[in-house]
C-alpha cells in the first residue's frame, strides 16, 4: 500500500502530468486569490492594530444602519454567491440559458450591493467622516480618525473588488450568450466572486458587528 | 474538479448542496446580527462572531468554491499559506497592545 502511494506521488510530480489536476486558469485564479487574501489580511490586521491603539472606538450602530442596510447588503451578497454557484453548476451541465440567467442574477446582486454601499458611504460622509479624520465634529468629544480611515480603505478596497467582479461577470455573461463559452471560464469567474463574498464575511463581522 | 462533486449530491437535485449551504450562510448571518442585538458579554460575543465567520468562510470555500472536491495537493496549496495570516496578526497585535506603555503619560 505504501509502495503504491509512493509510486503515485512520484508520478504526479514527475512531469508530464498536472499535480493539481485542475486546468491552469483555475490554478492561477487560486494563486491570485491567495495573494489577495493576504492583502486583505494585512488591511484587517492594520485595522485591528489601529483600533487597539486608538484607546476608544465609536459604536458602529451610531453611524451605520446595521439592521436595514448593512445586514441586507450581506444577505444580498450571500444570495449572489449562491446564484453564482448555480451558474457554475449549470455551466458544467452545458445549460447555457440557465448560465446566462443566473449570471444575470449574480450581476444584479453585485449592483444592489454596490448601490447600498454607496448609500452607506454617502451618509457616513455627510456625518463628517473623511479618509483622514472628521470635519465639523461639534459634540461628543474627539472621535478617533482611524475609524473613518480604516472604514473607507477596507470597504473601498472590497467595493473595488465587487466593481471589477461585476465587470468581469458582465463580460462572461455576454460571452456566454454569444457562444464563446466554456464551463471552465464560468467556474474561474465563480471562484473570484465567491472570494469577494468570503472577504465580506470578515469585513462585516470585524468592521460592523464587533 | 473531480467527479466526486456530483456524486456527493446523492439522490437529490444537482443544486441541492448549494441551496443547503446558502440557507446555512443566511442562518449564521442572522445569528450574528441577533447576537449583537442581544448585547452579549464582550468576550463571548467576539468568540462567537469569529467562530461563526470562520464557519461561513469554510462553507463558502468548501462547497461554493468546490475546494472539498479538489485533489489534496490543491487543498494543501490553498490552506497552508493561510498560516501567514496568523503570523501577521500574531506579530501586529502584541505590538499594538504595547503602544499604551510606550506613550508619554500626560
Amino acid at each position: 500500500m505504501a509502495g503504491e502511494q509512493e509510486r503515485m506521488t512520484v508520478s504526479a510530480w514527475g512531469g508530464g502530468e498536472s499535480p493539481f489536476a485542475v486546468p491552469w486558469p483555475k490554478l492561477m485564479m487560486w494563486l491570485f486569490l491567495l495573494s489577495d487574501a493576504l492583502t486583505f489580511a494585512a488591511l484587517l490586521s492594520g485595522y485591528a492594530a489601529m483600533r487597539l491603539t486608538a484607546g476608544g472606538w465609536p459604536r458602529q450602530a451610531d453611524f451605520f444602519n446595521i439592521n436595514f442596510v448593512v445586514g441586507p447588503m450581506t444577505f444580498i451578497l450571500i444570495c449572489s454567491s449562491a446564484t453564482m454557484a448555480v451558474a457554475v453548476g449549470a455551466a458544467r451541465r452545458g445549460d447555457r440559458a440557465l448560465v446566462a440567467r443566473f449570471l444575470g442574477l449574480t450581476i444584479l446582486g453585485g449592483l444592489m450591493f454596490l448601490g447600498m454601499q454607496a448609500f452607506e458611504w454617502t451618509s457616513f460622509i455627510r456625518e463628517g467622516a473623511r479618509l483622514t479624520g472628521w470635519v465639523g465634529n461639534a459634540d461628543g468629544g474627539p472621535l478617533p480618525p482611524m475609524f473613518p480611515a480604516t472604514f473607507f480603505v477596507i470597504t473601498g478596497f472590497h467595493g473595488g473588488h465587487v466593481t471589477s467582479g461585476v465587470i468581469y461577470l458582465i463580460i462572461k455573461a455576454i460571452q456566454a450568450t454569444r457562444g464563446r463559452f466554456s464551463a471552465e471560464m464560468v467556474e474561474v469567474a465563480g471562484l473570484y466572486w465567491h472570494f469577494v463574498d468570503l472577504v465580506w464575511v470578515f469585513i462585516f463581522t470585524l468592521l460592523y458587528l464587533l | 474538479m473531480r467527479e466526486g462533486a456530483d456524486a456527493a449530491h446523492g439522490g437529490g437535485r444537482w443544486y441541492q448542496t448549494y441551496v443547503v449551504v446558502w440557507v446555512w450562510l443566511l442562518a449564521f448571518t442572522v445569528i450574528e446580527v441577533g447576537a449583537v442585538a442581544l448585547r452579549l458579554e464582550r468576550a463571548l460575543l467576539v468568540t462567537l462572531l469569529l467562530a461563526l465567520s470562520l464557519m461561513k468562510a469554510a462553507l463558502i470555500v468548501a462547497y461554493f468554491m468546490h475546494l472539498r472536491y479538489e485533489r489534496l495537493n490543491l487543498i494543501y496549496l490553498v490552506l497552508t499559506p493561510l498560516i501567514l495570516i496568523l503570523v501577521l496578526f500574531g506579530g501586529v497585535i502584541p505590538d499594538a497592545l504595547n503602544a499604551f506603555h510606550l506613550r508619554p503619560r500626560p
